[in-house]
């Protein structure tokens, strides 16, 4: 028998929404010592499985039918009370939001050691404690105990999660995305971390992801979601070698591939930056000094017509920053940017503005990017009709665009949250080629999409950038992604360049140490999907 | 539109708050109409207990209309509240667009220029203004205006603060839009909810400021106020009650009004704040 099945659950969605379930007939069982990882997109129902098996389903959504069976005994006839003293003890659970999940007023060893109180567990807590967070691998545990959560790290806190989850030897560990919100280096310690406490305690873990390389990276089995239902499930390494359902075999087929592409030959510069600096200074006022945070220091590259340049780098590495200086964003502290030799720091708000339209940008979050109160023609045209071209023919233009970034012309009336994150990220790309810009910056414009269409968006932007011709600076964290994308990489560390080069020498022979580390760490990176292996 | 008036009507309170502003008005605008003479016109004999001698709501101690005073000076009250709002209004969205655009040395300066007019206490510092500029309608709403102007700024210096770092923003300021297109028409129309809120309560403070400028015998001599009635009737509150409850119902219903629908326009406009008062969320 498993440890813990669910067979048949069914929870129902309020109605009127769009559509009857949350979840449907879900059936799946976990057994001691594997890891089983649920798959799928954002809204396909992984998380409230999870929150169901916790007890954690919001009221207002009934559970229709189906069994949750834990141990023997069927979880949805415990009474809250006796759901409670199971969850901690016997069930334990790691969230995606580390920065929120924890208490900010309790100081580590108070917050783990009431785990153990809460369940009348009152000896030795201390001594508990310290043993828990060695076995996450913590550093130097009797200081942590009276460390409070902000001077933790994302991942530490995330190991403090797992410590929390793992005090009182639960025999299920259910993981919702605990490694969505963490950089690539940390993400794959927390999985080596996950997977090691696994095997030790012979923890069954039930895996919330939606990405297939974390998947390939620590699954024993596989259930893959869609729309609230499992479509297909099994051990790991035949759901991703040989998918059966055509949802999966789409999925994984969207997964990027990370193979370098041929790249083209240098001609005419666009871009040269040289020796650009920029310094945040936070806090401050008129009778003290603030402190002052390094973004970028001495960025130097260059960029020829045609080539697209990747910034890869963890999240505070600085690339964004740079981006920003490049269109004036923020202004740099010293050296230059020379676009076709003009030095554009040198330029005032007006005289840059003939170079705005040369110079374009689409952000990253599809939701931020878009005012809610314009509609999407008057986003669109807004660049051309700023730049003297008159209103009608600025909207016809904007048609032509919507046409060009695969969306029907009868956007051109609608507010931008009538639209889904993948098609308002095309809006944004139509903004910034209204202007028929030369470069277009891209600052990690796919990562707040799901994965299938995060491959449309990529597959989008390289056939506009072929046709126009563009050159482009994509900024990414995802390494998969830059080298799909990408002629050269330059990798970013605290806000210093330290490895610039041709994507398939970055990838092939990184010089740089930290290079290697982020190769390292892209979860999955032994797992070839089957048809791009073919 | 259809979604906000649905959300508005949610709130029972504000809907009530509604109705009373809307007979409000009505009473302004049908005021000459009722009673079609100066409400300084002596109609009868003084002290007369309300509804003797034709008098709905009683006369005053010269044989003045009380019910006519309060209709005539509903379009005072209105009008002070109204008009000193936009005032306030101007002021405080320039200066707080500015300074939460801008940032820096200019917000630093505007921000201490607010803070200034902030300690002062607003009632003296009103009373101070129109003693300076001698009591008119003008100058009560002028001194008004000066004093309820700084939480606008407050309050829109934030809103930009946080908006002006949106991506959106950001992308128009790439397109090359100039400053004041981007104030204009990206960030300010997504700060419209908590301005407009503001504003409704504004209304009503102007109303009682005004009520207790004339109260002090600071209004404008010409106009009927509901303050001035109250002020006139205070002496001999235990002879004629009437004289001084009913403006002062006057001002509660107008002011209590003002202050639901705020509440229901902060309700309707904010759904997300709204929704977690009953509505399951998924």
């Amino acid at each position: 028998m498993s440890l813990l099945s669910v067979e048949g659950l069914t929870i129902a969605l309020p109605p009127g929404g769009e559509r009857a379930h949350a979840i449907e007939d879900i059936s799946l069982h976990l057994d001691a010592g594997e890891i089983l990882c649920v798959v799928g997109e954002s809204g396909s129902g992984k998380s409230m499985t999870a929150s169901a098996v916790m007890g954690l389903v919001p009221p207002g959504l009934p559970i229709v039918s189906g069994r949750i069976v834990f141990e023997g005994t069927d979880l949805l006839r415990l009474s809250a009370e006796q759901m409670r003293e199971l969850r901690g003890r016997r069930l334990g659970m790691v969230f995606q939001e580390p920065m929120t999940a924890l208490n900010p007023l309790m100081t580590v060893g108070d917050q783990i050691g009431e785990v153990f109180r809460v369940h009348g567990e009152t000896g030795d807590v201390r001594g508990r404690v310290l043993r828990l967070l060695e076995d996450v691998r913590l550093p130097d545990p009797p200081s942590l105990l009276g460390t409070y959560p902000f001077r933790l790290s994302g991942g530490q806190r995330q190991r403090v999660m797992i410590a929390m989850a793992l005090a009182l030897g639960p025999s299920v560990l259910i993981a919702d995305e605990p490694t969505t919100a963490l950089d690539v280096t940390t993400q794959m310690q927390i999985l080596r971390l996950i997977r090691q406490l696994q095997q030790e305690k012979g923890t069954g873990v039930l895996f919330i992801t939606h990405d297939f390389g974390v998947v390939a990276e620590i699954a024993d089995r596989v259930a893959v979601m869609q729309h609230g239902r499992i479509v297909e499930q099994g051990p790991a390494r035949a759901v991703l070698n040989a998918p059966q359902h055509p949802y999966t075999r789409a999925l994984i087929d969207a997964v990027p591939h990370g193979t370098a592409r041929a790249t083209t030959s240098a001609s005419e510069e666009v871009l040269r930056l040289d020796g650009v600096r920029k310094t945040f200074r936070r806090g401050g006022g008129l009778f003290k000094r603030g402190s002052a945070v390094v973004a970028v220091k001495d960025a130097r590259f260059s960029l020829a017509k045609g080539e697209t340049l990747g910034l890869v780098g963890e999240s505070g590495s600085g690339k964004s920053t740079l981006a920003r200086c490049v269109v004036r964003l923020f202004e740099p502290d010293g050296g230059s940017i020379a676009f076709h030799g003009t030095d554009l720091l040198r330029l005032s708000r007006a005289a840059m503005k003939p170079y705005r339209q040369r110079i374009q940008m689409v952000f990253q979050d599809p939701y931020a990017s878009l005012n809610p109160r314009r509609k999407v023609g008057d986003i669109i045209a807004e660049g051309p009709v700023t730049h003297g071209v008159p209103r009608a023919q600025a909207i016809a233009k904007a048609k032509d665009l919507l046409r060009l970034v695969q969306l029907d012309a009868g956007a051109l009336d609608r507010y931008p949250h009538e639209f889904s994150g993948g098609q308002r990220q095309r809006i944004g790309l139509a903004r910034a080629l209204a202007l028929d810009p030369e470069l277009l910056i891209a600052d990690e414009p796919v990562s707040a999409l799901d994965v299938s269409v995060q491959a449309q968006v990529l597959a989008l932007l390289d056939d506009i950038r072929h046709r126009l011709g563009l050159t482009m600076l994509f900024i990414t964290h995802d390494l998969r992604v830059a080298a799909q994308v990408c002629d050269r990489i330059a990798v970013m560390q605290q806000g210093e360049i330290v490895e610039l080069g041709d994507t398939a020498q970055v990838f092939g022979s990184p010089r740089h140490a930290y290079t290697r580390e982020l190769l390292d760490a892209i979860p999955g990176k032994h797992w070839m999907p089957p048809r791009q292996a073919a | 539109m259809a979604d906000f008036w649905r959300r508005f009507r949610r709130n029972i309170g504000a809907v009530v708050g509604l109705v009373i502003l809307v007979l409000v008005g009505l009473t302004a605008v049908l005021a000459p109409i009722v009673f079609p003479f100066s409400p300084w016109e002596m109609r009868g004999v003084p002290f007369m207990p309300p509804g003797e001698m034709g008098f709905l709501l009683g006369s005053d101690s010269l044989g003045r209309d009380v019910a006519a005073g309060i209709a005539h000076g509903t379009l005072v009250s209105l009008l002070v509240g109204g008009v000193s709002t936009v005032v306030a209004l101007a002021i405080g969205i320039t200066l707080g667009a500015v300074a939460g655009y801008a940032g820096g040395r200019v917000d630093d300066a505007v921000m201490r220029f607010t803070e200034f007019f902030q300690t002062i206490p607003s009632f003296v510092l009103a009373v101070v203004l129109v003693a300076i500029f001698t009591p008119s309608i003008t100058s009560i709403v002028i001194a008004i205006a000066i004093v309820s102007w700084p939480p606008v700024t407050r309050v829109v210096r934030a809103e930009f603060l946080s908006l002006r770092s949106r991506e959106f923003v950001q992308a128009a300021e790439v397109l090359g839009r100039s400053r004041i297109a981007i104030m204009l028409t990206e960030i300010l129309p997504n700060a419209l909810s908590p301005i407009i809120v503001l504003s409704s309560l504004m209304v009503a403070t102007a109303i009682l400021l005004e009520s207790a400028l004339s109260f002090l015998g600071l209004g404008d001599p010409n106009l009927m106020s509901w303050g001035f009635m109250i002020g006139a009737g205070r002496s001999v509150i235990r002879l004629a009650w009437w004289m001084s409850v009913f403006p002062g119902i006057a001002i509660f219903l107008t002011v209590l009004a003002l202050n639901l629908v705020g509440e229901g326009l902060n309700d309707a406009l904010n759904p997300r704040l709204a929704r977690r008062r009953g509505m399951v969320v998924t």
